[in-house]
C-alpha cells in the first residue's frame, strides 16, 4: 500500500507515547478533554495545571513546541469570536485598560479560549504520536463499527490521490491563464469540482471492481490489532486520573 | 467552522455525541442496503472528494472567506443517507488531525452532516416537487437547498447553544450573528453546489441520485395498427 498513509501532524517516533496502543492514548485523550470542558470557569488555576499536564505528556511524546504552535492556527476563528464576548455579555461591568466590558463575558471569553486551546493541544498531542492507520485500528478495538472505519480508511488512502487530482485541475486552469477568485467565476471552479466528483465515482467503482475480483465480500478482514494490556491502560489512565484530580479539586474549590 | 472543545458545556456536547452515534447508526444501515458491498470503497471516495471540494474557498464578504460545506452537494449526488455519512466520516478524521475539538465531535456531525444533509435533502424535494418535472430543473434545487441548508445549520448550531451556552450572550443576538453571517456563506455554497450537480448532469446524469426523482421512465410508444379501410 505504498508508504504510510501519514499526514502532516505525525511525527514518527520511538518515544513511549508512540509505543502505547492507540485505542488506550484515544481513551485517554477524550476523557481528558471531556473533563477539562466540565471544569468550572471560575477556577482559574486549573487550566494553568491542565496546560503544565498536556506539555508533560508532549515532552515524554517529544513532540516539538513548534509543531503545537502552528496547530493552534486552526483555532483563530473561534478568538475572534472570543475577544468580541466581553463586550456583547450583558451583567456587571468592569474596566479593562479603561474600557468597560462585561465581566461574566472576560471570564467567558477565558473560558471558551482555554477549553478549546486545551482541547486543540491534547488532539495535537495525539495526532503527532499516532499515525492515521493506527487510530482507526484503536477505534476498531473500541468497537466502532467496522464499515464505518473501512470508509474512513478508504477516504484517508486515497485523499492524496484526489485532492492531487484537483491540484492538477487548478495548475491546467492556470497555465490557461484563467485564475477564478470571485463567486462570479465559480462556474469554472464548480466544472473542475463536477469533474472531480466523476472522476473519483469512476475510480471508486473500478477499486470496487478490483477488490471484487480478488475475493471481496463486503466486509474487511480482522487486521488483528493486539490487545492492549493491563500495563498499557496503567500508563494510558495517568492523564484522566491527574485531569480528574485536578476537576474535582476545581468542583470543590468552586463551592 | 468547527466548534472546538469549550465551547457548549459538556453535557451538551455528550448529547450531541449521542444524537450523531444514532443518526450515523441509521445512515450506515441504510446506505450499506442502498450500496451493499460497494458501500466502504464508493463512500470512501465520495468522502475524499467531500474533503478535497471543502478545500475551495470563495470570498463572503470584507476579506473574510467561507469554504463549502458540501452536505446538500453529497447529498443529491449519492442519496441523503450516504451523503450524511461522508460528511461525518470527514468530520471524524478531521478530528482526527486536530480539527475540530474531540469532544464537539458529535455536535459537528449532528449540525454539519446530519441536519445539513436532511434538512437540504427535504427542501430539495420539496422544490422539485413544484419546479417543471426536467433534469433542468435538478442544478437550480440543489443549488436552492443547498442555499438554505446553511443558515438552516447555524440556527441549528444556536438551538445547541440555547441548551449549553458557556457564555451569557442573549441567543437572540447568536441567531441573529450566526444567520446572517450564513446566509451570505449560504450564496457561496448555494452557487457552487448548483453548478457542480449541473456539470455532473452534463456529462453523468446517471450517477446524480437525487435526478433519478425527475427522470421518467422509459415510454414504449406502440402505434395501434392501421386498420384497412373497406375489409380485405
Amino acid at each position: 500500500m505504498g508508504a504510510g498513509h501519514t499526514h502532516a501532524l505525525y511525527r514518527d517516533g520511538r518515544s513511549p507515547l508512540h509505543r502505547l496502543p492507540p485505542q488506550v492514548k484515544l481513551v485517554a485523550a477524550l476523557s481528558f478533554v471531556l473533563l477539562v470542558v466540565a471544569t468550572p470557569r471560575t477556577q482559574l488555576w486549573a487550566f494553568g495545571v491542565y496546560l503544565v499536564l498536556v506539555l508533560a505528556v508532549a515532552a515524554v511524546g517529544r513532540v516539538p513546541l513548534r509543531t503545537l504552535r502552528t496547530g493552534l492556527l486552526l483555532e483563530t476563528p473561534f478568538v475572534l469570536f472570543a475577544v468580541l464576548l466581553p463586550f456583547l455579555s450583558r451583567g456587571a461591568q468592569v474596566e479593562v485598560l479603561g474600557v468597560s466590558v462585561s465581566e461574566t463575558g472576560l471570564l467567558a471569553a477565558f473560558n471558551v479560549l482555554a477549553k478549546a486551546t486545551l482541547g486543540t493541544l491534547t488532539s495535537m498531542v495525539l495526532a503527532s504520536t499516532t499515525s492515521i492507520r493506527d487510530l482507526l485500528k484503536g477505534l476498531e478495538r473500541l468497537r466502532v463499527p467496522r464499515s464505518l472505519l473501512a470508509i474512513a480508511g478508504f477516504m484517508v488512502r486515497y485523499l492524496d490521490v484526489v485532492v492531487g487530482e484537483m491540484q492538477r485541475m487548478r495548475v491546467a486552469r492556470a497555465a490557461r491563464g484563467y485564475d477564478p477568485r470571485s463567486l462570479l467565476q465559480a462556474r469554472a471552479v464548480a466544472a473542475s469540482a463536477g469533474a472531480l466528483f466523476v472522476r473519483s465515482y469512476e475510480r471508486g467503482e473500478r477499486v470496487y471492481l478490483a477488490m471484487v475480483s480478488r475475493g471481496w465480500t463486503g466486509a474487511m478482514p480482522d487486521l488483528g490489532t493486539p490487545a492492549a494490556t493491563a500495563a498499557d491502560w496503567a500508563r494510558g489512565v495517568v492523564l484522566p486520573v491527574a485531569g480528574a484530580a485536578v476537576c474535582t479539586a476545581a468542583w470543590v474549590a468552586a463551592r | 467552522m468547527h466548534i472546538p472543545d469549550g465551547f457548549l458545556d459538556a453535557p451538551t456536547s455528550v448529547a450531541g455525541g449521542v444524537l450523531a452515534v444514532a443518526g450515523v447508526a441509521y445512515c450506515l444501515r441504510r446506505a450499506s442496503t442502498e450500496l451493499d458491498d460497494r458501500l466502504a470503497p464508493m463512500a470512501g471516495l465520495v468522502a475524499a472528494f467531500v474533503f478535497a471540494v471543502q478545500m475551495l474557498n470563495f470570498p463572503v464578504a470584507a476579506g473574510t472567506s467561507g469554504h463549502l460545506l458540501g452536505g446538500v452537494l453529497a447529498a443529491v449526488l449519492v442519496g441523503p443517507a450516504a451523503g450524511a455519512l461522508c460528511v461525518a466520516v470527514v468530520l471524524m478524521v478531521q478530528a482526527l488531525f486536530a480539527d475540530g475539538g474531540l469532544t464537539a465531535l458529535g455536535l459537528n456531525i449532528t449540525i454539519m452532516g446530519l441536519v445539513t444533509a436532511f434538512a437540504g435533502y427535504a427542501v430539495y424535494r420539496a422544490l422539485l416537487a413544484v419546479l417543471p418535472r426536467r433534469e433542468a430543473s435538478v442544478p437550480l434545487a440543489a443549488g436552492l437547498a443547498a442555499g438554505v441548508s446553511v443558515p438552516v445549520a447555524a440556527a441549528a448550531f444556536t438551538a445547541f447553544y440555547a441548551l449549553g451556552a458557556t457564555s451569557d450572550v442573549p441567543v437572540g443576538t447568536v441567531l441573529g450573528a450566526m444567520v446572517g453571517v450564513h446566509v451570505l456563506i449560504g450564496i457561496g455554497e448555494g452557487v457552487i453546489t448548483g453548478l457542480t450537480v449541473g456539470a455532473v448532469i452534463a456529462s453523468r446524469p446517471d450517477l446524480v441520485h437525487g435526478a433519478a426523482l425527475v427522470r421518467r421512465p422509459l415510454e414504449v410508444r406502440t402505434q395501434a395498427p392501421a386498420v384497412p379501410a373497406g375489409g380485405a
